[in-house]
């Protein structure tokens, strides 16, 4: 875990595009940035700013038309079981299995695991994440917050190089969103895990990174890469303050503003 | 709007304990209960419905139009022990399961094709344009000229008439399987048929019952029809022989108890098999209300 010499997660030079039926749109130009090992690393940024296109980028779904992106060395050309992706969609579970059949799902059919191991895993996961009565439920029973829960059981289970989530928390209300991602640092806590969180939310961004990338929109570019505030930091003046920084920056040319402050 | 100045005290009240409660959980009444099975729901609509048979041909009283539901009945039970009915009932019904699995087949071959590819997708979409308002019986005399007097020509029109009924509903639901499940498939590491097999028909099963159901439906009104154009083969013909037959020889009643039996096999397949499939699989996962 002392290893900060090589980047885990290398992106250089990222420019993405996409087609629609008239225009090529470009969603990100050149971005860089590096994730190391046990990083709680936030991609935030108002909408259309690329982050999410960057992020199923890295996942492998989408490649870059200029730059590239290394996971340990290695380009990524593909989706795999390394990069675990957690959706905002409630309905990234397969709705025909059972909660714990859905981890050892990804286990098993990922080549992961043996049946066995896999289930031994999968509960240990469960567990982790307080669903352990929930197991053998189907996923159409359970509420937001604990499809997202076991879809992040699903991801850790996988013990992917980096977790990556995609707006987890966003489809979720004010009160269970908190909830969350305290839970979300307590799991980190346990295991240390490498993540790549996406996310429009200043107040999320610094509480559950470490470090910050902050992008601003059309096409999506860096536009600063800060370090938050160390846990028993998060509720005095200094958080307030980060807030206010970051807020400045990204909102530097006035724009409608959304709906940032619910959390 | 004015501010109101009201000041209002903080309340707090204790939470009581559930059992302090008159009626957390009580039980449904038998009533109730009963209304909820299915199975009660659907033998009060037959018992209504063959009422309603029985009293029309009585005031009807014309043997040779419309016999009565007890005489039908009658009918039947005598077929089924000593007319063969049984006998011939089986022998449509395994040339329908001969048809409806190489159908099935076909469609499964086609659909996996059309998904892999663009031009798969566009020959599926211009086959079944081409091929599905096509009336299975306008091909038989065709078949009959290809296969013969035969079990041949009522398999060929059989897989005709399912084919393109299961292929177009499976392909429309793998189609409308959500973005995100298919990304999270392919995070498994999952492609090909283990991605299709394990992701994609599981995601659209809905839809694949629905076509199964039709081309079951599709398959039975077919063979049916077939049999009553094409007559006997190889010795013992099949339901819809047993109607022609019977119709020439002016057993109406007879008749009757062959149509019986077409919609008792009907009524059997879609409560008993497709019923079972629906609560074990889309019901259970919750796709399904």
């Amino acid at each position: 875990m002392a290893e900060t010499t090589a980047p885990l997660l290398d992106v250089r030079g990222v420019t993405i595009q996409y087609k629609t039926t008239e225009h090529r749109i470009t969603a990100t130009y050149r971005v860089d940035f590096q994730v190391f090992r046990s990083d709680r690393f936030i991609l935030l940024g108002p909408s259309g700013c690329g982050k999410s296109t960057l992020l199923k980028a890295v996942g492998g779904y989408l490649n870059p038309v200029e730059g590239e992106i290394r996971l340990k060395g290695v380009p990524v050309t593909r989706p795999g079981p390394d990069r675990m992706m957690v959706f905002q969609e409630f309905d990234q579970l397969l709705p025909w299995k059972t909660v714990k059949e859905n981890v050892v799902f990804a286990l098993v059919s990922s080549g992961k695991l043996p049946d066995k191991a896999a289930e031994e895993k999968a509960l240990e996961y469960i567990n982790k994440v307080n669903l352990t009565k929930f197991a053998d439920s189907y996923p159409h029973t359970l509420s937001g917050g604990m499809k997202q829960r076991v879809a992040i059981a699903r991801g850790m289970a996988m013990e992917p190089d980096v977790l990556l989530m995609d707006e987890p928390f966003a489809a979720l209300d004010a009160l269970t969103r908190r909830k969350m991602q305290d839970e979300l640092l307590q799991l980190w806590d346990d295991t240390h895990f490498t993540v790549l969180f996406v996310t429009h939310s200043i107040p999320e961004a610094i509480t559950i990174g470490s470090r910050i990338l902050l992008m601003s929109p059309h096409p999506g570019q860096v536009k600063a890469e800060l370090n938050s505030l160390p846990r028993s930091a998060m509720h005095g003046d200094a958080a307030r303050e980060l807030e206010r920084k970051i807020h400045a920056m990204l909102f530097a040319e006035p724009v409608e503003s959304e709906d940032e402050f619910h959390a | 709007m004015p501010e109101a100045d009201l000041a209002r005290p903080d309340v707090l009240r204790p939470t009581v304990d559930a059992s302090q409660f008159g009626v957390v959980q009580r039980p449904l009444s038998m009533g109730e209960r009963i209304y909820n099975i299915g199975a009660v729901r659907k033998l009060t609509i037959l018992v209504l419905l063959a009422a309603a048979w029985e009293i029309y041909a009585r005031w009807l009283h014309n043997d040779l139009l419309f016999p009565t539901f007890s005489a039908t009945l009658q009918a039947f039970a005598q077929a089924m022990i000593s007319g063969g009915l049984l006998g011939k009932a089986w022998t449509s019904i395994k040339v329908l399961l001969i048809g409806y699995a190489a159908g099935i087949a076909l469609a499964a071959v086609l659909t996996t094709v059309a998904i892999s590819s663009r031009v798969g997708t566009d020959f599926l979409e211009t086959l079944t344009s081409m091929f599905n308002p096509l009336p299975a019986i306008a091909l038989l005399p065709l078949a009959l000229i290809w296969f013969g007097l035969g079990n041949g020509s009522l398999v060929f029109v059989l897989i005709h008439s399912v084919l393109w009924a299961v292929a177009l509903n499976t392909h429309s639901g793998f189609l409308s399987v959500s973005n995100t499940l298919r990304m999270v498939g392919r995070n498994y590491g999952l492609h090909g048929l283990s991605y299709v097999g394990r992701i994609l028909i599981p995601a659209a099963f809905p839809s694949i019952l629905t076509g199964l159901k039709i081309g079951w439906a599709f398959a039975w009104r077919t063979l049916i029809a077939a049999e009553l154009v094409f007559g006997v083969s190889s010795g013992s013909g099949g339901l819809g022989w047993f109607i022609y037959e019977n119709k020439n020889q002016l057993e109406i009643a007879n008749v009757f108890a062959g149509l019986f039996t077409v919609i008792m096999i009907g009524l059997l397949v879609e409560n008993v098999i497709f019923r079972t499939i629906e609560q074990r699989t889309v019901r259970r996962w919750g796709m399904q209300n």
